[in-house]
């Protein structure tokens, strides 16, 4: 009577979701749907300029509006040494602005109010006195010796610089490049986007003086990370500090950092002692909160005549806005850029990377990414078709020659990561099988003759997920590592409590099946809870496809020493000794009479009525997973498309997808992933960006302008597998809810390049609009995406 | 009649009210109100309906859509006072006490919804469509969702999910 472990919502399963019942019936529980007793409500007056000083402001006009309770300033802040906070990159940032406005949005002054309408038509009444500035909206603007500084507020920061910093083997990448046959070289901007989850941020601060106790409701993929910088900026003691982060409508690492708002309705709440709710409009979170990309990559690549890549060179310039906030590993200042080119077996590597104030919002947020990685993916995807294209070689078989063979992992790449596992041929293989390459070049050909212009675009890579290895990876001296408890309950039911935080990844589905396949508990009798610090074991959140790869292990472990538990339970129910006890799913039997066994719920039984001499009841535990490297998923995007040359438009033909993310817990859930991170792919490379004009006003401050993809243009998606397990993940599996977006950017776009390179055309930034296209495809010259930048500017 | 939204928000007592009555989900409502409050606040906070969503206030999203006298209207952009004497359908009146709409069911079972968020929205914009065009083509559905945005999922299953609840709605429609 062996369990079939699809049956019980094991690992495999397409189990449906167990979310999806509240969710379906207007039942989910979002921060703005919380309501406590006697709540007050809290907006934010913004900055309408993006560089100014403040002479002064007046806020007494709005105290007079019936309603309003208290009005917040920065000075007020100062008075309680919260003016400004320190940020996830050991800057800091105002909460609210005292001397200068640094970026338009920024937080100037809060009011709290009855009602929310109360508390809007007071910020409109406050009077602020600002004096322009000179503003900077891009790098290399910040760099120039006449650029205004905008950090004057820090010592020995005589510059706009943030950062310089250094990765790989200069002199053997040197050496590369004298050897080199071809020199192979590309300029791109990856532009600023902004992760957009449809709900924007939120918090309902509760401080109860009679107790001490604060309670923050939040919208945070990483509430252990909020009650730890609570604690450091506001001074409270940990334990009196509950942060509890409810439904999440999406994240996309939007919600990481901690932000003005949360801190300020922290005070307002503290000093009214009252509940104080703050909701971001759209246009707040906009323009103020994390964004993603807005990096300036050159490079060039050391090529052989026969194809070999010999070494890589890359310089990055990133616009960090006005404060680094850049919510990513402390160790790696451009995050992990340095994983380029890692599914390629390549000699040697060097990357320099420089990091600039402007006056734009602070965030560079990993916007469904592993901390950069989409910016070194799409560079290492569209260097490879340039290189691909300079040697007059098959974008295919260009690849096919690079990549890191099956059998030569563990793999040390080129900037010093190790991967560990993959099927990149295999992958190539099935994508180009299912898109019919071979017939879509002769397809090309005969348009190309009537003018139609088809292109194809291939991404292949391999990228680092699951941070990670307390060796190297933490997030102001905190280690990554994440966490699970486990508590069985009498009658063979469990509580499952995890450190991560889902936004719609399907945790309270997916770890239950992690634990049905370890105890044999079928998944509905697992109740799964994140996202309150009261009750959560400490772990890092969710973030960089980081929850399978690390919580999803300690799921696996925690599991595993209940089980230990539970078969020296099994033993002295079943009268024998422990050796002689064997396990198959759900159940305990002895091995020389397979029929004489216990079931996993007779255990848990036991475990709180029956307990042999000398043990402890009981049948809880909790696992604290440090996984021992990252998980390399690898991913084949293969796109087609065509490009009208009259408009510049370009519709997807088709898209096709090969994904191996190891063994996948839940088919149906991990497909989901796959799809959705196609489309912010899809998104980026055809209308979503944040840009500015020359004065700092944002373009893209709602959805008017920042153009998100509906039913209408999203294409259509055709996914593959190929299952290669992950040699040190207890359960074989692999991160997966971001390869799509680190991937998929270059597919498109490269495609788009493979329509129109014969008429001279490299590179068009992304995103790629109409306008864009057309321009190149009637110049025949490339076409940057370089913001505007004001000339007569005193 | 008591006040159903001063009873979770102290309005200031200068402030001018309306009495507005809706028909919300089948049931007679009244609510003494500011005229510019919106119609998705009051459904929210004045009724606890809390299902229908606000994501963008700029008639974009779609993540407050509810139904107006059976047509889907954005409810961040309109004002409550409009629907006085007008019935409105939230997410909270599609299941009946024993069961699931098919809209709900197709939803869970084609897995056309992440973190949630804009499923109300999109399962009251579907059932509009599916009154009107109960087989409709994916082009169809695509276009009639085309004022709802989802950022988790890219779509493809929420069409599938409105394929399958219109399967199972022509199916018991005999």
């Amino acid at each position: 009577m062996t369990i079939d472990e699809i049956k019980i919502g094991g690992m495999g399963a397409s189990r449906r979701r167990v979310e999806d019942n509240r969710f379906i019936r207007g039942r989910g529980n979002y921060v703005d749907d919380v309501v406590l007793p006697g709540m007050l409500h809290m907006e934010i007056l913004r900055s309408p300029l993006a560089h100014a000083r403040i002479r002064s402001i007046d806020a007494s006009k709005a105290w007079e509006i019936p309603g309003v309770r208290l009005v917040l300033t920065g000075d007020m802040m100062a008075t309680r040494n919260l003016a400004w906070m320190p940020t996830l990159s050991y800057d800091t940032q105002a909460v609210l602005a005292t001397d200068k406005v640094r970026f338009q949005g920024q937080e100037v002054a809060a009011v709290i109010a009855d009602d929310p309408y109360i508390a809007k038509d007071a910020c409109e009444a406050i009077v602020v006195d600002y004096e322009p500035l000179p503003v900077i909206v891009n790098p290399m603007q910040a760099m120039a010796d006449s650029a205004p500084l905008i950090r004057d507020d820090k010592e020995n920061q005589p510059d706009n610089k943030v950062f310089d910093w250094e990765v790989g083997d200069r002199e053997a990448t040197e050496r590369a490049f004298a050897e080199a046959d071809v020199v192979s070289k590309l300029e791109l901007h990856y532009p600023r986007s902004h992760p957009s989850p449809l709900e924007p941020c939120g918090s309902i601060a509760d401080f109860d003086r009679s107790t001490g106790k604060l309670t923050v409701y939040m919208t945070t993929q990483a509430p252990h990370i909020i009650r730890a910088a609570v604690a450091l900026v506001a001074e409270l003691p940990e334990h009196m500090i509950r942060i509890i982060s409810p439904d999440l409508g999406g994240g996309f690492g939007n919600k990481v950092p901690v932000y003005p708002g949360y801190v300020i309705s922290i005070l307002a709440s503290i000093l009214t002692e009252r509940p104080v709710k703050w909701i971001e409009d759209k246009t707040g979170n906009l323009i103020s909160t994390g964004f993603g990309r807005d990096v300036y990559l050159q490079g060039e690549m050391a090529l052989r005549k026969d194809g070999r890549i010999l070494g890589v060179r890359m310089h990055t310039i990133s616009d960090h806005g006005a404060f680094f906030s850049d919510a990513q590993p402390s160790k790696f200042k451009i995050g992990l850029m340095h994983s380029a080119f890692a599914c390629y077996d390549i000699p040697s590597a060097h990357l320099t990377a420089t990091g600039m104030y402007t006056n734009k919002a602070p965030g560079g947020v990993a916007y469904r990414c592993s901390f950069r990685v989409t910016e070194a993916m799409f560079f290492q995807e569209r260097m490879v078709q340039a290189a691909a294209d300079d040697l007059g070689m098959d974008q295919a078989e260009f690849r096919r020659v690079n990549f890191v063979r099956d059998d030569d992992f563990p793999h040390r790449t080129a900037f010093g990561f190790l991967t560990d596992s993959g099927q990149y041929g295999k992958c190539l293989d099935v994508g180009l099988e299912a898109i019919g390459y071979e017939q879509f070049l002769k397809d090309q050909e005969e348009a190309r003759k009537k003018g139609r212009l088809l292109g194809i675009g291939i991404s292949t890579m391999t990228e680092p997920l699951g941070a990670g290895n307390s060796r190297e990876y933490d997030i102001l001296g905190i280690k990554m590592f994440d966490s699970a408890e486990l508590r069985v309950h009498m009658t063979g039911k469990a509580i499952l409590r995890t450190g991560a935080k889902t936004q719609g990844q399907g945790h309270e589905t997916t770890w239950a099946q992690i634990v049905a396949h370890e105890l044999g508990i079928p998944a509905d009798d697992i109740v799964v809870e994140e996202g309150d610090t009261d009750t959560a074991p400490f772990g890092m959140g969710t973030y960089a496809s980081r929850s399978t790869p690390v919580a999803g292990a300690a799921v696996a472990m925690v599991s595993r020493k209940i089980r230990a538990k539970a078969r020296k339970i099994a033993a002295h129910l079943l009268e024998v000794s422990e050796e002689d006890v064997e396990w198959e799913l759900g159940r305990f039997y002895v091995r020389s009479q397979p029929d004489r066994g216990v079931t996993i719920q007779d255990c848990s039984m036991a475990a709180y009525s029956n307990v042999p001499d000398g043990m402890e009841p009981g049948l809880e535990n909790t696992a604290y997973y440090d996984p021992p490297n990252l998980t390399w998923p690898f991913a084949c995007y293969i796109a087609t498309v065509e490009v009208d040359p009259v408009t510049g438009v370009w519709d997807v033909l088709r898209m096709v997808a090969v994904d191996d993310c190891g063994v996948r817990i839940n088919p149906m859930i991990v497909e989901g992933q796959i799809m959705g991170g196609l489309t912010e792919a899809y998104a980026m490379a055809s209308m979503q960006f944040i840009t500015f004009d020359a004065d700092g006003n944002c373009v893209g401050s709602n959805y008017m302008d920042y153009l998100l993809p509906t039913a209408w243009e999203t294409p259509g998606f055709e996914l593959h597998e190929v299952v290669t397990p992950c040699p040190h993940h207890p359960i074989g599996a692999k991160g997966i809810g971001e390869c799509a977006t680190v991937g998929g950017p270059a597919a498109f776009v490269n495609a788009v390049m493979d329509a129109v390179k014969h008429l001279g055309v490299r590179n068009v930034d992304m995103p790629m609009l109409p306008d864009r296209v057309h321009q190149a495809v009637t110049t025949g010259s490339d076409v940057s995406g370089m913001p505007p930048v004001r000339t007569d500017a005193p | 009649m008591t006040s159903l939204y001063e009873e979770v928000s102290v309005t200031p007592v200068d402030v001018p009210v309306r009495r507005v009555t809706i028909t919300v989900n089948g049931q007679r409502r009244a609510a003494d109100i500011e005229p510019r409050l919106l119609l998705a606040h009051l459904l929210r906070q004045g009724f606890g309906l809390t299902g229908t969503h606000t994501g963008c206030d700029t008639t974009n999203c779609g993540a407050c859509t509810v139904l107006f006298d059976g047509r889907p209207v954005k409810s961040c952009t309109m004002l409550a006072v409009q629907a006085d004497g007008h019935s409105v359908e939230t997410v909270e009146g599609l299941a009946s006490a024993s069961e699931l709409h098919p809209i709900q069911e197709g939803f869970k079972e084609e897995h056309g919804l992440q973190c949630g968020y804009c499923t109300p929205g999109m399962m009251m914009a579907a059932k509009a469509l599916l009154e009107e065009n109960p087989d409709p083509s994916e082009d169809e559905i695509r276009w009639a969702l085309s004022g709802n945005l989802c950022r988790c999922t890219g779509y493809q299953n929420i069409v599938k999910a409105v394929m399958w609840a219109a399967d199972k709605m022509r199916a018991s429609a005999g």
